[in-house]
């Protein structure tokens, strides 16, 4: 069932138009993640939906309801801020019972259920805690707290983990995932990092300008990007986007092959190249190779580690299966 | 490398600071000596004042002569009631700019401050006749209003900066959260916003104590506050130094503890947004 509905939404600020009418689904219990350049309108986007922005034009529809001049209270949406927006005065327990206390529940409910929600955030210790007293994990989780007790019809988060560490970010990113699993209800969740959308979303929304440039499943992305811009910016390293002669051999403007499906030998091969500089992760090895064939750079995933140096001579060969091509516009060639 | 600081500069400084401090603060110093001499002897050279008998005739004859309790009382009502009154104006005005701008906040913002750059001397004609005709004229009441529009650009000025301060996620997080205008205000705004409130407070509780040209201009005998109660010690031509003095050290005592209890309160407040 769709359960929030976009139709021909747009924003401007002044003069500037932020986001152009656009329309979009997200069906119930969907992991949704709106991923682009900063600037290209997905935290506006999560905005408008949330009802903190108001639109400029067209319609929101939440469970089939109207809610496009509804206030962000009274549309069931609980959302999670990058700066975690905690009530510094409150404690821990009084911070995650907030919306309940908002709502009028009753003493005995809204302590209940935020036992209930620091059990599952493992946050039970903490309850009696102001919040500059907790880290960064922490308080994201007091955030995640604040939101899942209003037991709301979706969740919505705004760029949750940039503030904190690599190594709790990717701990976090499970958390989340997880919760979605358990919890089986709409999240939509605003990132510029294209390795958090593909690994957490159901359906990624890949936006730039303020444009949708394509809407599917991660694989989809990676496997049919519609364009130039979602081959390049989905998938790490990104896509060779490389035009030129050896392009139009191929019948396009722009040829794409990601980094994974070149094979790169000392002997034989394709197109030739020199090696430039290598980037060692001990599962892996990106190599980034120059080619007279072509004006750009290639980089080149080589698995586990590879016996060659700066100015080695290689030849690199491109799996024909996944080769992507693009027309003048940037568009696939099907 | 930071800045490395040689022993002999380091002392070098700390001297240089105290002496700069001696020098403000030697005044305060001297009145406080001169209070507790004779009339004769606070005339008298320097040395012949710190040597002479220790006395507390002037604090009783300024005492005897003029009443300090009703100075002080109207000093404290028109301080206090100034501030209150400025601030119950000031919080939804700096409310508003802070967290609903329009193009135009900024020049309400700066005109508001200009008018802290004309002469109070200037607009004395005008108020004064104004006072006769509304019949404010040595009441409390009029220092109030007076005091509280002289001093109502730096609260909003402070507030403001102080609002601004408050990130305005946390408001929409309330916002999301179910809270309406009036719980926002009231459970999340004012609690955050209560360290600032509470330093414009003491900051204009002190302005307002130590104004003395409209609290001179605009006072005879009823509504006088501890400003013209010094300033009746003050004369020309008579020799009243030790119950100047004595005046002087009964109107600022009462605000320098004020001051002292409150200073890491003002000094936050008036360093606040400087560092983040």
């Amino acid at each position: 069932m769709k359960q929030i509905q976009l139709n021909q939404v747009s924003k401007r600020f002044g003069v500037f138009e932020v986001i152009p009418p656009l329309d979009l689904e997200i069906e119930e219990g969907e992991f949704v993640v709106f991923v682009g350049p900063s600037g290209c309108g997905k935290s506006t986007l999560l905005r408008l939906i949330a009802g903190l922005e108001d639109v400029s034009g067209g319609q929101i529809l939440i469970n089939g309801e109207d809610t496009t001049t509804i206030p962000p209270a009274n549309r069931g949406l609980a959302m999670v801020f990058q700066s975690y927006a905690l009530y510094p005065h409150m404690s821990v327990r009084n911070n995650i019972a907030f919306p309940l206390r908002m709502a009028g529940l009753a003493k005995e409910e809204q302590n209940r259920r935020v036992e209930e929600a620091a059990k599952v955030l493992n946050l039970t210790d903490y309850l009696d805690r102001r919040p500059g007293q907790l880290s960064g994990g922490q308080r994201q989780r007091v955030a995640i707290g604040r939101a899942i007790v209003r037991e709301p019809t979706a969740f919505l988060f705004d760029e949750p983990l940039s503030n904190l560490d690599a190594a709790l970010r990717v701990g976090m990113r499970l958390e989340i995932s997880e919760l979605h699993k358990r919890l089986a209800t709409t999240m939509i969740y605003v990132t510029h990092d294209q390795v958090e959308a593909m690994t957490m979303a159901d359906k990624i929304v890949v936006l730039q300008a303020g444009f949708i440039e394509q809407v599917g499943s991660p694989l989809e992305l990676y496997h049919n990007p519609r364009n130039t811009f979602v081959a390049g910016f989905i998938g790490s390293p990104r896509m060779n986007l490389l035009t030129g002669k050896q392009a139009e051999n191929k019948g396009a403007h722009t040829i794409g092959i990601r980094p994974e499906h070149i094979s790169i030998s000392p002997k034989k091969g394709d197109w030739q190249g020199i090696v430039g500089v290598s980037e060692h992760l001990g599962s892996d090895t990106f190599l980034h190779v120059t080619s007279p064939d072509f004006d750009e750079t290639l980089t080149v995933r080589a698995s586990g580690e590879v016996e060659l140096a700066y100015g080695d001579k290689v030849y690199l060969t491109p799996d024909l299966t996944h080769l992507h091509k693009f027309d003048d516009k940037g568009l696939r060639i099907k | 490398m930071a800045r490395a600081v040689t022993p002999r500069r380091k002392l070098f400084n700390t001297l240089l600071a105290w002496a700069v401090g001696m020098i403000i603060f030697f005044p305060i110093f001297w009145i406080f000596v001169l209070s507790f001499k004779t009339e004769g002897d606070a005339i008298s050279t320097p040395l012949e004042v710190l040597t002479s008998a220790w006395t507390l005739e002037s604090y009783a004859v300024v005492q005897d002569r003029s009443d300090y309790f009703k100075h002080f009382t109207n000093s404290v009502i028109i301080a206090v009631g100034s501030t209150l009154l400025g601030v119950l104006v000031a919080v939804p005005a700096a409310w508003s700019m802070a967290f609903v701008p329009s193009k135009r906040t900024r020049g309400i913002l700066m005109w508001m401050l200009s008018t802290k750059m004309l002469p109070a001397v200037g607009v004395l004609y005008p108020i004064y006749l104004l006072f006769i005709e509304m019949g404010l004229l040595d009441s409390r009441t009029g220092l109030v209003i007076v005091l509280m529009l002289i001093n109502l650009p730096i609260i909003v000025w402070m507030l403001y900066t102080y609002f601004r301060e408050i990130p305005v996620e946390i408001l929409e997080a309330a916002r999301m959260d179910g809270a309406s205008l009036r719980s926002e205000l009231l459970y999340v705004l004012t609690p955050m916003a209560i360290p600032g409130i509470a330093s414009t407070v003491l900051l204009n509780v002190i302005l307002a104590w130590n104004e003395a040209f409209w609290t001179l201009n605009l006072t005879a005998a009823k509504a006088a506050p501890l400003t013209a109660f010094i300033a009746s010690y003050s004369s020309p031509e008579g020799l009243f130094y030790a119950k100047l003095s004595a005046a002087s050290v009964m109107a600022i005592t009462p605000i320098l503890i004020m001051g002292w209890f409150s200073q890491k309160q003002l000094v936050r407040g008036l360093t606040f947004g400087a560092v983040k």
